[in-house]
């Protein structure tokens, strides 16, 4: 995936150009672009003159953030504690069985991504699944693939 | 409209009962994480849509408000019309118009729509008198499920910003810290420190700026009692930090918000802009000296950032690595400077304290832990949601009386809270009574107030595990014994998992929770091994039962397990559609089997049978 790098400056350039703005530089980046991408590491340490190392620390450091190209859907599969114990598993193994991939990867034709996260604070619905932004609570493994395709 | 005076905000007050007093019947729609997962935002459209074409005697459009979570989750999508309380629960947008035409316009009670308690099958109308609700006392929570959380009016005709007023009319700081100080309110986010001595300590430091900051990193999987009080009565929030910046004499606030909450982060920023729009934030609020302003920071999904020192860095821009704590963060804290740094519950419960006495809340709950702490009930557990109860009350209690006990009556094993610092009391234990030293005294924690409710099927070690490799993944990295040392840790977990682990291993994992609790700098590390040390403590049992006897109590590992399908199988074909790996083999309406060898021991099988006919060897 080819992104303008003028794109990316002008996501940076309506940021303040401050350094406590880091983090929220790379979050309105990564808004735009669902991911960061590469270029963005070196433009963003020469808008807020700071090393490249320091903007790579903190785009690894916080889990939010992804340096690869994410697909077009994103598929989090909670799995905070209640989710655990109520079979958040089961929704990862049948998404696999379903659309080929795994937590981490994207599905070659850019269409989903499968997200592992660690508790979306919707326990009492365990267990939680969300396909973006939509939340689907007391997820039937055997409905994760239907679900997901339906959107 | 600015707010520049306490008699103009008392006369609005005023204005908005008027109004409001004209809308008689109220329709409260749920919209928490849980009812809009069932469809509850198409629940409200439609109440909207039929209302807008149709005339009701006392009922307006305006009747209908979207609330926060109302806590009986495991009821959603409910739908609660006041002044009667009637309580309907499970509601799809289908019911939409015979609630209209039949409770609404005559009067009538959709009886399948209420809620019947499942073991004395009786049937309530009102949701005060629910069990899960008669035994709550709602402080930090009173507003939640109960106002609009957009609307400032709904805040203010609560009785909102008049704790502000108070304090600006005629209390003094000191006077302000020394009420905190008497109500014996504890941090909520866990630690349970005293909030009226960190907020003298900051009001009298010396240094300049002081900051205040609000800690909405609620990252311990299993909690969501800040998440529903940001999302629904932020304005309590913004409340509490304005008096917390008054006492200790700050101007500028933060509150951190965890990314994986986007409608919390919208609520607050609606609720800072109308408070800063009515005069309630910025410069000279209410037409005092008092000049206090806030902006929201969101979070990158690192768990460590809940912890103080890392949450300024954090605020800071930098990464989220907490540091040694020579100097406590309140007094070098954000930009090394004095700082307050509260959890969202707690500065909920501050107006109130300041509105209805210091003596007042110490009267609830226990000596030691003053006042209520909200709960969010989960695991397998009836009636799942958010509750807040005094201090001092059962174990027991809250998860048989409120929580209607066990998922298809099934035996009660173990509560776990705190999340993964905190750790899981078995059954002997129930009768406990909750509050910060009584639980810590146990091996356990309150920590945040994630409670998640465990039954037979649940094997404990696997739970030791699951929170072992999540502390492993959220470690910062910076202190080895916590780096290396939990990895390890998990990995001998693992191979107890494995029914590879040896007695020995045990000891080992014992002596190494020692090093790791003994050799880091923050409370991730200081309490990692407990899910370990707890569980182990507790359930010494089913540890033993893998390593001596490769097995798995609980029915949970993998590796020591196998599925088998008995004589009850009808041969619906159910287990057989979702296996992934083929190992199901069977016709339409003749008993299936499973190949042992081909199985993986998913387990899909076993939760989509409908007549038990799988057992767990």
């Amino acid at each position: 995936m080819i992104i303008d790098s003028n794109k990316i400056q002008k996501v940076i350039d309506d940021s303040p150009q401050d350094k406590k703005q880091l983090i929220m530089i790379l979050q309105n980046i990564q808004l735009e672009f669902h991911y960061l991408p590469k270029e963005s590491i070196g433009l963003v340490s020469e808008y807020l003159g700071m090393p490249q190392s320091t903007v790579y620390s903190a785009a690894t450091f916080y889990k939010s953030f992804s340096l690869v190209p994410r697909g077009e859907n994103i598929i989090k599969v909670c799995k905070g504690t209640a989710c655990h114990i109520k079979g958040a598993d089961l929704i990862i193994d049948q998404l696999y069985a379903g659309i080929g991939i795994k937590p981490g990867q994207t599905t070659k034709d850019m269409k989903y991504t499968i997200e592992v996260v660690n508790c979306v604070g919707a326990c009492a619905m365990a267990p939680v699944m969300i396909v973006n932004d939509k939340y689907f609570g007391e997820v039937k493994c055997n409905r994760a693939t239907k679900l997901v395709k339906k959107g | 409209m600015k707010i520049d005076s306490i008699a103009k905000l008392d006369k609005w007050r005023k204005e908005i009962q008027t109004k409001q007093k004209a809308i008689k019947t109220k329709i409260l729609i749920c919209l928490g994480p849980g009812c809009l997962a069932g469809g509850s935002d198409k629940i409200l459209k439609e109440f909207q849509t039929i209302l807008k074409k149709k005339k009701i005697k006392d009922v307006l459009v305006e009747s209908v408000k979207k609330t926060g979570c109302h806590g009986f989750c495991a009821r959603g999508p409910m739908v609660i019309i006041e002044p009667l309380g009637i309580f309907y629960s499970k509601v799809k947008k289908v019911h939409v118009k015979d609630i209209i035409e039949k409770t609404l316009q005559k009067g009538e009670i959709i009886e399948k729509l209420l809620y019947k308690d499942p073991d004395t099958d009786k049937i309530y109308k009102e949701w005060r008198k629910i069990p899960f609700y008669a035994r709550q006392q709602k402080i930090a929570l009173r507003n939640v499920g109960q106002i609009d959380p957009d609307e400032i009016t709904d805040y203010i005709v609560n009785g909102g910003y008049s704790a502000l007023a108070k304090i600006l009319k005629g209390m003094k700081p000191d006077e302000v810290i020394d009420q905190v100080s008497k109500s014996g309110l504890r941090g909520r986010g866990g630690a349970g420190f005293s909030t009226g001595r960190k907020w003298v300590t900051c009001a009298k430091a010396e240094e300049n700026p002081h900051y205040v900051l609000c800690n909405g990193d609620e990252g311990d999987p299993g909690a969501f009692m800040d998440r529903c009080i940001m999302e629904g009565d932020p304005h309590t929030v913004l409340e509490g930090m304005i008096i917390c910046a008054y006492a200790v004499g700050s101007q500028e606030g933060y509150i951190y918000v965890r990314e994986e909450y986007p409608l919390a982060v919208v609520n607050l920023q609606k609720a800072i802009d109308d408070a800063r729009k009515f005069g309630l934030l910025g410069d000279n609020i209410l037409g005092t000296d008092l000049c206090f302003d806030l902006k929201i920071s969101k979070g990158g999904g690192a768990f460590v950032c809940g912890e103080s020192s890392a949450l300024m860095r954090s605020v800071a821009g930098e990464i989220g690595e907490p540091r040694a704590k020579y100097v406590r963060s309140v007094l070098k804290g954000l930009h090394d400077k004095p700082t307050v740094l509260n959890n969202v519950e707690t500065f909920a419960n501050i107006p109130v304290i300041i509105e209805k006495g210091a003596d007042w809340f110490a009267a609830i709950g226990t000596k030691k832990s003053t006042g209520t702490k909200a709960f969010s009930l989960a695991g397998k557990i009836k009636n799942t949601g958010l509750i807040e109860v005094p201090m001092g009350i059962k174990l027991k209690e809250i998860i048989y009386d409120i929580g209607g006990g066990i998922n298809d009556n099934r035996k009660f094993k173990a509560v776990q809270t705190g999340g993964p610092s905190g750790g899981c009391l078995p059954a002997d234990k129930l009768d406990l009574e909750v509050d910060f030293d009584t639980l810590a005294d146990n091996g356990s924690m309150m920590g945040s107030g994630g409670m998640v409710v465990m039954d037979d099927r649940t094997c404990m070690v696997d739970v030791s595990r699951y929170f072992l490799n999540f502390l492993v993944e959220e470690s910062c990295g910076k202190c080895v014994p916590c780096r290396e040392g939990l990895f390890q840790l998990h990995k001998l977990n693992e191979k107890i998992c494995e029914g590879k682990g040896t007695e020995d291993e045990l000891k080992l994992m014992e002596n190494l929770s020692k090093t790791i609790i003994s050799g880091s700098l923050c409370g991730l590390g200081q309490s990692g091994p407990n899910p370990f040390l707890s569980t182990i403590m507790y359930f010494r049992d089913e540890y033993e039962a893998h390593v001596k006897k490769q097995e798995c109590p609980g029915g949970v590992c993998k590796k020591l397990i196998t599925y088998k399908i008995n004589d009850d199988c009808n041969g619906c074909m159910a287990c057989l559609s979702v296996c992934a790996a083929s190992a199901i083999t069977g016709k339409k309406k003749e008993q299936h089997t499973i190949d042992e060898v081909k199985c993986d021991r998913c387990g899909a099988c076993y939760a989509v049978c409908n007549i038990n006919a799988i057992d767990i060897i």
